[in-house]
């Protein structure tokens, strides 16, 4: 096996926009809020970037093709900007690609963006686009909520738990993140809701209601990546290091082979977590890993998530939940930013949010939200497509010597 | 050989709406509409049509056909949705009939579905021959139409051997008498005064025809068991049987109660209805009406017994789901223009040529079956899905069209636009190897669960509204308890 880019790349900066409806920033704009951020935190300027990534997923609605527009707007030197899309995963498929540039040593400093201009289209939730020329013809153009919530439907199948146990399960996860939400100035969503309130609220996808799925927003978030070395020589102390970057493609088992896949956990999550661990060395993630950030597009999505990354026992992670394990004041505090349930999910931006937060709580730079047992490893969890087709990316971050 | 038919199959869309739901709405406009506000009629769903419905009706009269002896689909309708596109074609696919077999499309008058019997049961060459109709008239509202008019389909197997009906001899009489058209492009009928219609055309046109036709026959109405007449106006059947001599109690019952007028279908429905009913020996003559008169002397036959089960008339009328909203009927003909929101805005377009290459797989549902490993997938690729054995290029052709499934997973959602939210789908296995994400049609509330048994529907998966396309594809539908 590769050996890994464990402790080979440190974070030299990084930057995230105000989340919401930003009715007054287009998507070049909000690029420069989170990247003006960066540089700063980097300490560097822009013209000692050598190369960038820019993940996106709705280009239509958004900027148009290619890396141009991100090179346009913040007036890169000229260097390679690469466009990169995998759905919801994007922002962490950004990061990839300069993480690697920069392990390869084919850069210096590299910079990962992530970016969505969501609120443009007219309407809540996710755009309507096309599935392709040959899924258009035997697909389902489902929602986003439509899509994840049959997860519950096989979860409650497979383990046997009852609608009213797993819907109030799913309720804690979201009350959890709209408290840890309500501490984070930079939330689209600032509101404490109560497990009534989830449970009552409209129903948009059986069993999925209103507060069980996340917001739909404006945001940018960014990472200006570098070696050990050049960061320390930039007057870097406290490093911050990627110890783990896996991301896993599903290629059709899940959806096609009868009898395969059961429907109540994400195939590719399982893979990239083991790949994710393997590759920074943990061997006891529910002892080792501080806190995470996972993609709580929903709440059915965070709570399977937690045994998919091995947090939980398969088929318990609905009584952890409960149980308040990954609350703020849990063994495993997980969304302590409020998650994409609360900071918001535009899509390209959401897996450097995630980081973002991870960073700034390793750094112990979290504000009112910081976590009193300070961390040390960070796990960050990025899933775009849905539960039968996906990517899944996880990144696991760390301090220097952790 | 005996020439006769071999099999019947009939289909009659689930939805049942209440006539007095309609009456309701629109007696303050046509209080005259009062005497025919009993009963209930069938409606199509939204994504029915005189194809898919056809095709329901076909794979029903196919129970225990081997589907290769078919050499040509005759498909009888009023309400086409394609004036140039084989609609026939559309169903030939569907029910992956053999290339090598023929085609055609019979309209223009409601006698349509006996003529198409006719040319089935004229054809010399002695190979079975599939016969069906189907249509789906609009009525505008607060019309006798749309309280006569019930939506449904039938099909016959026609050829030569173990025949359940035996033809004993044909005669048709052609004469414009028009007592309704429909301009080509038009929407709706316009017809003439019922008595008229009454005295001129069902007992002139219609007892003429029958009585120089029993002669044409060689037999008399008095030795007819059955006659089915396929008239809904009321009392028209009486008093044409009696005209013409029949015995009381030979006409058949014309299913105005729970199905209503099937337009081109209608006398073939019946017929199916009939057959169901007859005892070998029986002599059923066959009427078809609409600018003329097709006659069709039939005799069951003991084979009549040894006829497979299936859903036919009887079980079709017996899967009824009573439904009184008037409203959603209407927007599911495109006559209430509800607002459908940004959601419902995408471009539709069907690439043709992508149609053209996926043609089995999109409009059969015919999916691949690794030779070497037996794994079964849909769609059919070059290589395969198992992951013990990624085997290329050795994926055979492997119908699922007729194999049951079970749920994987579901939901119903009511965010997607569907015009019958909310949008029900999810994750299904099909019995023996294959799995699909689709689409769910004719599900109840609360009849859906993990485990719950389905079985396939050729439906509309979309209407390119812009360009006047619709594009087919299968759904998955909770399988009948009887079964």
């Amino acid at each position: 096996m590769a050996s890994g880019i464990k402790d080979k790349v440190a974070i030299l900066g990084m930057g995230c926009a105000k989340f919401g409806e930003r009715w007054d920033k287009d998507a070049g704009q909000l690029m420069v809020e989170a990247f003006d951020e960066a540089l700063v935190d980097a300490g560097i300027d822009s013209s000692q970037i050598d190369a960038a990534w820019l993940g996106v997923a709705y280009d239509v609605v958004n900027l148009g093709s290619s890396g141009i527009p991100m090179s346009f707007a913040l007036r890169l030197p000229n260097i390679g900007v690469t466009k990169v899309e995998n759905y919801c995963a994007s922002g962490t498929e950004s990061l990839r690609g300069a993480v690697y540039a920069v392990a390869s040593g084919a850069a210096d400093i590299a910079l990962a963006m992530g970016v969505e201009k969501l609120k443009d289209t007219g309407y809540g939730g996710l755009p309507i686009r096309t599935l392709g020329t040959n899924l258009d013809m035997i697909g389902i153009e489902g929602s986003g909520p439509g899509n994840f919530a049959q997860l519950a439907s096989a979860y409650r199948s497979v383990h046997g738990v009852g609608k009213d146990d797993l819907k109030r399960a799913m309720a804690h996860v979201s009350v959890k993140s709209h408290a840890n939400g309500l501490k984070n100035p930079k939330a689209h969503l600032r509101s404490a809701i109560s497990i009534d309130q989830v449970l009552n609220a409209p129903m948009i996808a059986e069993p999925l209601g209103l507060f069980d799925c996340c917001g739909v927003s404006d945001g940018a978030a960014c990472a200006i990546v570098t070696t050990p070395e050049i960061a320390r020589a930039l007057g870097k102390k406290d490093l911050v290091t990627v110890k783990a970057l896996q991301i896993s493609a599903s290629n059709g088992w899940e959806q096609q082979q009868a009898g395969g896949w059961n429907g109540s956990y994400f195939h590719t999550t399982r893979i990239a977590a083991a790949r994710a661990y393997e590759e920074a060395g943990i061997t006891n993630p529910r002892q080792q890993i501080s806190m995470t950030e996972v993609h709580d597009c929903f709440s059915i999505t965070e709570l399977v998530t937690m045994e998919d990354l091995l947090l939980s026992k398969e088929g318990e992670g609905w009584r952890d939940v409960l149980d308040g394990v990954f609350d703020a004041d849990g063994a495993v505090p997980c969304q302590i930013d409020g998650g994409l349930k609360c900071f918001g999910h535009p899509i390209g931006a959401s897996g450097l949010r995630m980081i973002y937060e991870n960073y700034l709580q390793l750094l112990g730079r979290a504000g009112d939200r910081q976590l009193r047992n300070p961390p040390s490893l960070a796990l960050s969890h990025n899933l775009g497509g849905q539960p039968s087709e996906n990517i899944s990316a996880v990144a696991i971050v760390g301090l220097a010597n952790a | 050989m005996t020439t006769g038919i071999l099999s019947f199959g009939a289909y009659i869309p689930r939805r049942r709406l209440s006539r007095s739901a309609i009456y309701a709405t629109n007696a303050w406009f046509a209080p005259g509409l009062k005497g025919l506000s009993k009963g209930e009629r069938a409606i199509a769903d939204w994504d029915e049509d005189p194809i898919t419905m056809a095709v329901e009706a076909a794979r029903d009269a196919l129970t225990g056909i081997d589907r290769a002896t078919i050499a040509e689909t005759i498909l009888a309708s009023t309400t086409f949705p394609f004036a140039d596109r084989q609609n026939a074609g559309i169903v030939k696919e569907a029910l992956t009939l053999s290339d090598n077999s023929g085609t055609m499309d019979v309209g223009g008058s409601l006698r349509a579905g006996t003529t198409a019997l006719l040319h089935a049961l004229g054809s010399s060459d002695g190979r079975s021959r599939l016969c069906i109709a189907a249509d789906l008239r609009l009525s505008r509202p607060a019309s006798e139409a749309e309280l006569l008019n019930g939506d449904s389909s039938a099909a016959l197997v026609v050829g030569q051997g173990a025949v359940i009906a035996r033809h004993c001899g044909s005669h048709t009489v052609s004469v414009d008498f028009v007592d309704h058209y429909r301009a080509a492009g038009s929407d709706y009928d316009y017809g003439w005064e019922s008595r008229w219609i009454r005295d001129e055309g069902y007992h002139g046109v219609l007892v003429d025809a029958l009585k120089s036709g029993l002669a044409v026959l060689g037999t008399q109405a008095a030795d007819i068991d059955r006659v089915i007449i396929p008239l809904v106006m009321r009392g028209a059947v009486a008093s044409v049987a009696k005209k013409a001599g029949f015995r009381d109690g030979a006409a058949a019952d014309v299913l105005l109660e729970q199905v209503g007028d099937g337009g081109a279908g209608h006398s073939l429905l019946m017929l199916v209805a009939a057959l169901e009913a007859a005892k070998p020996g029986e002599k059923i003559l066959l009427v078809g009406f609409g600018q003329g008169v097709d006659m069709i002397l039939l005799e069951a036959t003991d084979a009549l017994l040894d006829l497979p089960a299936r859903r036919g008339v009887a079980g079709s009328i017996a899967r009824r789901s009573p439904d009184s909203n008037y409203a959603r009927w209407l927007f599911h003909r495109g006559q209430l223009d509800l607002e459908r929101g940004m959601r419902a805005e995408s471009d539709l377009k069907q690439p043709a040529t992508a149609l053209w290459r996926e043609r089995k797989g999109v409009m059969g549902l015919v999916g691949g079956r690794c030779t070497r490993t037996g794994t079964v997938q849909f769609p059919k690729t070059e290589i395969s899905v198992n992951p013990n054995d990624h085997a290329r290029f050795t994926q055979e052709d492997y119908p699922l069209a007729e194999r049951r499934a079970t749920i994987v997973t579901y939901t119903a959602d009511s965010l997607s636009y569907t015009p019958a939210p909310p949008l029900y789908y999810g994750l299904i296995d099909f019995e023996g190897g294959g799995r699909m994400k689709v689409e769910f049609a004719d599900v109840e509330e609360g009849d859906v669960e993990v485990g719950r048994e389905l079985e396939m529907v050729f439906r509309i998966h979309a209407v390119d509204e812009r360009r006047n396309f619709k594009r087919y594809f299968w759904k998955a539908a909770p399988a009948a308890t009887e079964a």
